[in-house]
C-alpha cells in the first residue's frame, strides 16, 4: 500500500505530469470564468426586469413619471371597491389581508415550530418518522390550488366555516406549515450537539434543553424561515379564489367568520375589468402589497440580526 | 488496592460490574468491572477507539442520548444500579457531572453559564445566594480572578483554557459528587493544561474525578489510579489492567500495559 503511494507520488512530480497539471489548471480557471460570467448575466437580467417592472407599476399607480393621475391617495386606502374607478379603494382588501395573515401566522407558526421540534429532538428514527418526514418535504412542493380545494372541502363545507376569513387563514396555514417545518428543522439541526450534551450533563430534561439551549440558538433561523413562508402566503391568490374569497366586499369584516377579500384577489379582479383606470388601481394595489411584503421581510432581517447578536 | 476492602462506609463512588456497552449490534466494550474510589483521581487510558469515552459516558447515562447504545451489566452509584428500571437518568447526571473534550460553554454570559445547572434543577435561590454560588464555582474552577469583572460577558469570548475552566465551574455549580472528564485538556495549551491538572488536585478533596486522557505524562502525574483499556480482534474494548498509578506505570503486571506505556503501540 505505502509502496504504491510512493510510486504515484514520484510520477506526479515528473516533468510530463507537471505539464499536464498546468494545462488542466488553465482549463479549470477558464471554466470558473465562464461560470462567473454566466452568473453576472443572470443577475443583471433578473435585476433589470425587476427594475423595469417596478418603475412601470409605480408610474401607473402614481403617474409620477408620465404626469398622469395619482391613484395612490387617501381615498384608495379609505374606500371600498366600487364599479366606478374614481370611487374604488382597497380598504376591505387591505384589512382582509392583514386579518388573514395574522391568523395564518397564529395557526401555522406554533404548530410548525412544535412539529419541527418534535421531529428533530424527540422522534426516534423509525419508519414512521421517516414517512412523516418525506411527506412534509413533498407537501412543501404541492401546488397551492390543491390546498384551496382541500380548504374548500374540509373547512368551508365539512366544518361549516363557509367562505370566511377563518377558512382562508386555515387554508393558508396548511399551505405554509410544511415550509415552516422544513426551515425550522434546518435551523434546529444547526445547533451544535455539544451544547445539548452540556445541558443534559447538568441534569436538564429534554424539554429544558430544547427550551433553554436549542430554541434560543435556532430562533433567528426559525423566524426568518417562517416569515419568508408567510410572505409567500400573502401573495397567494389561487387557494383563496378556490375557497371563494369574494372580490366585491363593501364592508369591513366584523369577525373572523365574515366573508372577506384580500389584496391579490382585488388586484386580480381590477386587472380583468375593461376600463384602463382599473389597471392603474391595480398598480396601486400592487404597491401596497409590495410595501406589506417588504415590511415583513425587513422584520425578518431585523429579527435575525437581533438574535444573532444576542447568541 | 482498596477496591475489595469491605468497610462499613463504602469507599467507592462508582462500581461497574461486568459492564458491556453496545452500539446497535456492535459491542464496543466488554465485561468491564472496576471500582472507582471516592475523592481520588482515576485515569482511563488506552489507544483510540478502545472505548474509554464509552465507559465514561456509561457512568452518567450520557449514552442514553445515543439511540443505538445499550448497556448491560451494572453500574453502582451509592450501591444502587443506575441502570435499574425506574432510575431517572436526569437525576443521575445531576449527581455525576461531565466535562467534555472540546470546551462547550453556552453562548450566554459567564454568569448565566454557571447558574444554568442550578436554575434548571429548580433550586430556589435569592439573588445573593446565586451570586455566591457563581463566585464559589468560579473560584473552585480557578477562574474567578480572571473573570470577576466581566461576569456579563459572553462565555465564548474567553480563551480556550478559560472556556474549559468555565465548563468545569458550570459542572461544579450543581454540586455533583463525581466529575467525569473526557480528555479535558486535549484542546488546550501546556499552561492551561497544567492549570487544569492543579485544579483537579484541588477538586479531589471534595469530588471524585474520572479522567480520560491520551497523555501518558498527564495520567502518571495527575492521577491516583489508572485503568488501561485495549481492544481485541473484534475491536471490542476490554479492561486490561487497573491499579494505582504508580504500580501501573512503574510495575505493570500485564505485558501489553508495559508496551503501551512505553509507547510501543497505540
Ligand atoms: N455514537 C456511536 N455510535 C456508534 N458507535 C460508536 C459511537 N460512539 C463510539 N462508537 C464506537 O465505539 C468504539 C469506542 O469508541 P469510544 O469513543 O468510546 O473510543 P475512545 O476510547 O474514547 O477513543 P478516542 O481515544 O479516540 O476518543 C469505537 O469503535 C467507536 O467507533
Ligand atoms: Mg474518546
Amino acid at each position: 500500500m505505502s509502496a504504491q503511494e510512493q510510486i504515484s507520488v514520484t510520477s506526479r512530480t515528473s516533468e510530463q505530469a507537471r505539464g499536464q497539471d498546468v494545462a488542466r489548471l488553465k482549463w479549470r480557471h477558464f471554466k470558473g470564468r465562464i461560470l462567473s460570467a454566466l452568473g453576472w448575466f443572470s443577475i443583471l437580467f433578473g435585476l433589470g426586469m425587476l427594475v423595469v417592472l417596478i418603475f412601470d407599476v409605480i408610474n401607473r399607480a402614481t403617474g409620477i413619471f408620465s404626469g398622469g393621475t395619482n391613484w395612490l391617495t387617501w381615498d384608495f386606502f379609505n374606500n371600498f371597491d366600487s364599479r366606478f374607478a374614481n370611487r374604488a379603494g382597497a380598504k376591505a382588501a387591505i384589512v382582509g389581508t392583514l386579518y388573514t395573515i395574522s391568523l395564518t401566522i397564529l395557526f401555522s407558526f406554533p404548530l410548525g415550530v412544535a412539529a419541527a421540534i418534535y421531529l428533530e429532538e424527540y422522534a426516534r428514527d423509525n419508519w414512521f418518522s421517516r414517512i412523516v418526514e418525506i411527506n412534509i418535504s413533498n407537501l412543501a412542493a404541492v401546488p397551492s390550488i390543491i390546498y384551496g380545494l382541500l380548504g374548500l372541502q374540509v373547512f368551508a363545507r365539512w366544518l361549516f366555516l363557509g367562505r370566511s376569513i377563518l377558512t382562508g387563514a386555515l387554508t393558508l396555514a396548511l399551505l405554509v406549515m410544511p415550509i415552516i417545518i422544513v426551515a425550522s428543522r434546518e435551523s434546529i439541526r444547526a445547533v451544535p450537539s455539544s451544547l445539548r450534551q452540556a445541558s443534559y450533563a447538568l441534569g436538564a430534561t429534554r424539554w429544558q434543553t430544547v427550551w433553554n439551549v436549542v430554541l434560543p440558538q435556532s430562533i433567528g433561523g426559525i423566524l426568518t424561515g417562517s416569515i419568508l413562508a408567510v410572505s409567500r402566503a400573502i401573495g397567494e391568490t389561487a387557494p383563496l379564489i378556490t375557497i371563494g374569497a369574494l372580490t366585491f366586499v363593501p364592508f369591513l369584516p366584523r369577525n373572523i367568520l365574515d366573508i372577506f377579500t384580500v389584496l391579490p384577489i382585488q388586484i386580480f379582479n381590477w386587472t380583468s375589468r375593461p376600463q384602463d383606470d382599473f389597471r392603474s388601481l391595480a398598480a396601486a394595489g400592487i404597491l401596497v402589497l409590495l410595501a406589506i411584503l417588504l415590511t415583513i421581510n425587513a422584520l425578518a432581517i431585523y429579527l435575525r440580526n437581533r438574535y444573532q447578536k444576542r447568541y | 488496592m482498596t477496591t475489595h476492602d469491605l468497610e462499613y462506609d463504602n469507599p467507592n463512588a462508582i462500581e461497574a460490574h461486568n459492564m458491556s456497552v453496545y452500539y446497535g449490534s456492535f459491542r464496543a466494550v466488554k465485561d468491564v468491572s472496576l471500582a472507582i474510589e471516592k475523592n481520588r483521581i482515576t485515569a482511563l487510558i488506552g489507544p483510540s477507539g478502545c472505548g474509554k469515552s464509552t465507559v465514561l459516558r456509561s457512568f452518567n447515562r450520557m449514552n442514553d442520548l445515543v439511540p443505538s447504545a445499550r448497556v448491560e451489566g451494572q453500574v453502582l452509584f451509592h450501591g444502587e444500579n443506575i441502570y435499574a428500571p425506574g432510575v431517572d437518568p436526569v437525576n443521575v447526571r445531576r449527581r455525576i457531572g461531565m466535562v467534555f473534550q472540546k470546551p462547550n460553554p453556552f453562548p450566554k454570559s459567564i454568569y448565566e453559564n454557571v447558574i444554568y445547572g442550578p436554575r434548571i434543577n429548580g433550586w430556589k435561590l435569592s439573588r445573593r445566594e446565586m451570586d455566591e454560588l457563581v463566585e464559589r464555582s468560579l473560584r473552585g474552577a480557578a477562574l474567578w480572578d480572571e473573570v470577576k469583572d466581566k461576569l456579563n460577558q459572553n462565555g465564548l469570548s474567553l480563551s480556550g483554557g478559560q472556556q474549559q475552566r468555565l465548563c468545569i465551574a458550570r459542572a461544579l455549580a450543581v454540586e455533583p459528587e463525581v466529575i467525569l472528564m473526557d480528555e479535558p485538556c486535549s484542546a488546550l495549551d501546556p499552561i492551561s493544561t497544567l492549570k487544569i491538572e492543579e485544579l483537579m488536585f484541588e477538586l479531589r478533596q471534595h469530588y471524585t474525578i474520572i479522567i480520560v486522557t491520551h497523555n501518558m505524562q498527564q495520567a502518571s502525574r495527575a492521577s491516583d489510579y489508572t485503568a488501561f483499556f485495549l481492544m481485541d480482534s473484534d475491536r471490542t474494548g476490554q479492561l486490561v489492567e487497573y491499579g494505582s498509578t504508580s504500580q501501573i506505570f512503574q510495575n505493570p503486571k500485564d505485558e501489553r500495559t508495559e508496551q503501551y506505556i512505553s509507547g510501543q503501540f497505540g
